[in-house]
């Protein structure tokens, strides 16, 4: 390359060296970039040639989806049939069959709801919001009924996703701003409501999920007056989402922690009263720092609402594990654990990425 | 101005007596009195750790004093949540960290104030920010966020913001500390036209050429008292005390 030279202050800007752009330069940079980078690159490399044509020809060439009875299935592929035939099992748990509909309702309205709470170009999303708000009470209404001419299902025959839902949901729904208050109140400057929210953050955090669950099905009518009888889906939702709540806190708390002392103070000399300056000021930025740690408590609430296995509420996995018990279709736990893995899988992983997608947005560039 | 001066023999902004503050058992201002006339222009000076910050965040109740009395246009600062609100209301404050709300666009930094606070409609609100923005000079940034300006246009949009709820005291806490030495310039610039508004005016500084040129009176300050007050005049070239020589040697002899 001939050395051109420029007047100063009228260098020009080049593009960059090709070695440094480009697919070539990727493959150096992330897969070559070292010896022992090159041979963890050959390795699994090896091992994906391995495993991946066995996997996908057991899961997808030699696979049986459709087929009636264990004896459709070939021995040598995945035996998807018994999902499909299990299906709705999955799906609406043990809910009656002619009641489904209801489940199927409640679901395109969760769809339009939460688009209107996640999506800020949705069409007329100001009164969405409003839909969104009241969408809990029209949830419940819809899956239990029980009045205004809807037949009343026992939450004992709720099940499958619907079930794992429902508790994701209400959770996740209701957590958020239990935690928002309870960060906020473990800031306060008057002790009662400082040490209550501590107390409450500390016990609830200090017990396994496992045993309030257990507390919920069990010693809750100890403590209420006789005679008060409460769903045991109501309490596991209930307990749920104070335990959730409480991590809430604490990820929130540190959101509140790291702002500057300054954004409180800027907004006091202007006047701003408490209730102001903490819902246009300080959380919405306390919350924006505190995303993955938020959208990390809401996967980790959805996957233990696994656990109310442990006191007879029947989620994918307990559905999955009564189906794998089945003398009809022996043998068939893989393909079982693979779907109901699968499918928490992609719930998760779709938390995840809109948490991402939220981030950037609300990157107005301010890190410096 | 002629008016202004006029008016402020007989009308007190802010008055400061006997005031008293403790951080724990440490005593960082002691015995404060201090009168400050409509429209003066009070420039507050002294090493660092000599109290003059938190004597104006007492002003406007950033910090709490423990004993004496504080009164700002008629209201005294008391427990009383309203009276705070209400003298926050009237006092604008300008940080040395600016502390713009990042989250927001330059407009919507300058009319969050107005339209939550004094409840005016937004379009007036904007109308008036982009006002006080082509007074500060930066109209242009309007739509952008705080991060993407200079440390200068950061400040100067600070002042804008609150100028916006149109107070009657402004204090600035060591505005120009933490900019590069060409921003400063643009930052005190804006100042010195403020200042022959008429506004009454507390600065905590270390820039005395600022002092020199709009200050009614230099006060300053060591050890959480109040040392010395006097005109800049008097005060550059003929301090009292040995304290006071000491410090101007110190900040003007490098």
């Amino acid at each position: 390359m001939t050395e051109q030279t420029y007047a100063p202050g009228t260098y020009p800007d080049l593009p960059p060296p090709s070695d440094t752009v480009g697919p070539i330069h990727w493959l150096k940079v992330n897969l070559f970039s070292s010896p022992i980078n090159s041979i963890v690159t050959l390795v699994a490399m090896y091992l994906l040639y391995l495993s991946l044509p066995s996997a996908i020809s057991w899961l997808f060439i030699d696979a049986t989806y459709v087929g009636e009875t264990r004896k459709d299935c070939a021995p040598e592929g995945a035996c998807m049939a018994f999902i499909g035939e299990r299906f709705n099992l999955f799906v609406y748990g043990f809910y009656p069959a002619e009641l489904r509909w209801r489940i199927n309702l409640a679901a395109i309205l969760l769809v339009v709801a939460g688009a209107a709470v996640l999506w800020d170009k949705m069409p007329a999303r100001k009164h969405m919001i409003k839909f969104a708000m009241v969408y809990p009470l029209i949830g419940a209404w819809l899956l239990s009924g029980g009045f205004f001419g809807l037949e009343h299902v026992g939450t004992h025959l709720f099940g499958g996703l619907m079930l794992t839902l429902t508790i994701g949901v209400t959770g996740i729904v209701f957590s958020l701003p239990l935690g928002i208050l309870l960060a906020l109140g473990r800031q306060s400057k008057l002790p009662i409501i400082k040490y209550f929210c501590i107390g409450f953050i500390e016990f609830i955090r200090g017990v396994p999920l496992i045993t309030l669950l257990f507390v919920a099905s069990t010693m809750l009518s100890y403590f209420l007056p006789p005679g008060t009888t409460f769903d045991l889906l109501l309490r596991v939702l209930i307990m749920v989402t104070l335990f959730a709540s409480a991590y809430m806190a604490e990820v929130i708390r540190g959101g509140l922690q790291a702002l500057p002392k300054g954004q409180l103070e800027a907004a006091d000399s202007l006047g701003l009263n408490y209730g102001q300056a903490m819902r246009l000021i300080i959380l919405p930025q306390a919350l924006k720092i505190s995303i993955p740690g938020i959208v990390n408590t809401f996967i980790g609430l959805y996957k233990d609402s696994t656990l109310v296995i442990v006191i007879g509420l029947l989620d994918p996995l307990g559905i999955g594990r009564a189906s794998v018990a089945d003398t009809a279709w022996l043998g068939l736990s893989t393909e079982v654990y693979l779907f109901v893995a699968v499918f928490f899988f992609i719930s998760c992983f779709g938390m995840a990425r809109y948490s991402l997608y939220l981030e950037n947005k609300l990157n107005t560039g301010h890190k410096r | 101005m002629s008016e202004a001066q006029s008016n402020s023999t007989t009308e007190k902004c802010i008055e400061i007596r006997n005031m008293n503050k403790w951080y724990g058992d440490f005593h960082v201002l002691k015995n404060i009195n201090l009168e400050v006339c409509k429209g003066e222009k009070i420039v507050i000076c002294g090493p660092s750790g000599s109290g003059k910050s938190t004597m104006i965040r007492c002003i406007n109740r950033l910090e709490e004093h423990q004993q004496g009395d504080i009164i700002v246009d008629g209201t005294e600062l008391t427990n009383d949540l309203k009276n705070i609100d209400a003298v926050r209301r009237e006092v604008g404050m300008v940080f040395q960290h600016f502390n713009l709300f990042p989250h927001l666009t330059v407009l919507e930094n300058c009319t969050l104030a107005p339209i939550w606070v004094r409840k005016t409609p937004k379009a007036e609100a904007e109308k008036t920010a982009m006002e006080f923005l082509e007074r500060v000079k930066i109209p242009e940034q309007a739509n952008k966020y705080p991060g993407q300006l200079s440390g200068g246009q950061q400040q100067r949009v600070a002042i804008a913001r609150s100028l916006c709820m149109r107070p009657n005291i402004m204090l600035f806490d060591e505005p120009t500390s933490a900019l590069d030495p060409e921003m400063i310039k643009e930052v005190l610039d804006t100042m010195v036209s403020l200042a022959e508004e008429g506004i009454t005016m507390l600065c905590v500084t270390h820039e005395m050429g600022f002092a020199k040129k709009v200050a009614d009176r230099v006060i300053f300050m060591d050890g959480g008292e109040i040392i010395e007050s006097n005109t800049p005049h008097e005060f550059f070239d003929n301090p009292q005390h040995d304290r006071t020589k000491l410090f101007l040697s110190q900040i003007l002899g490098h």
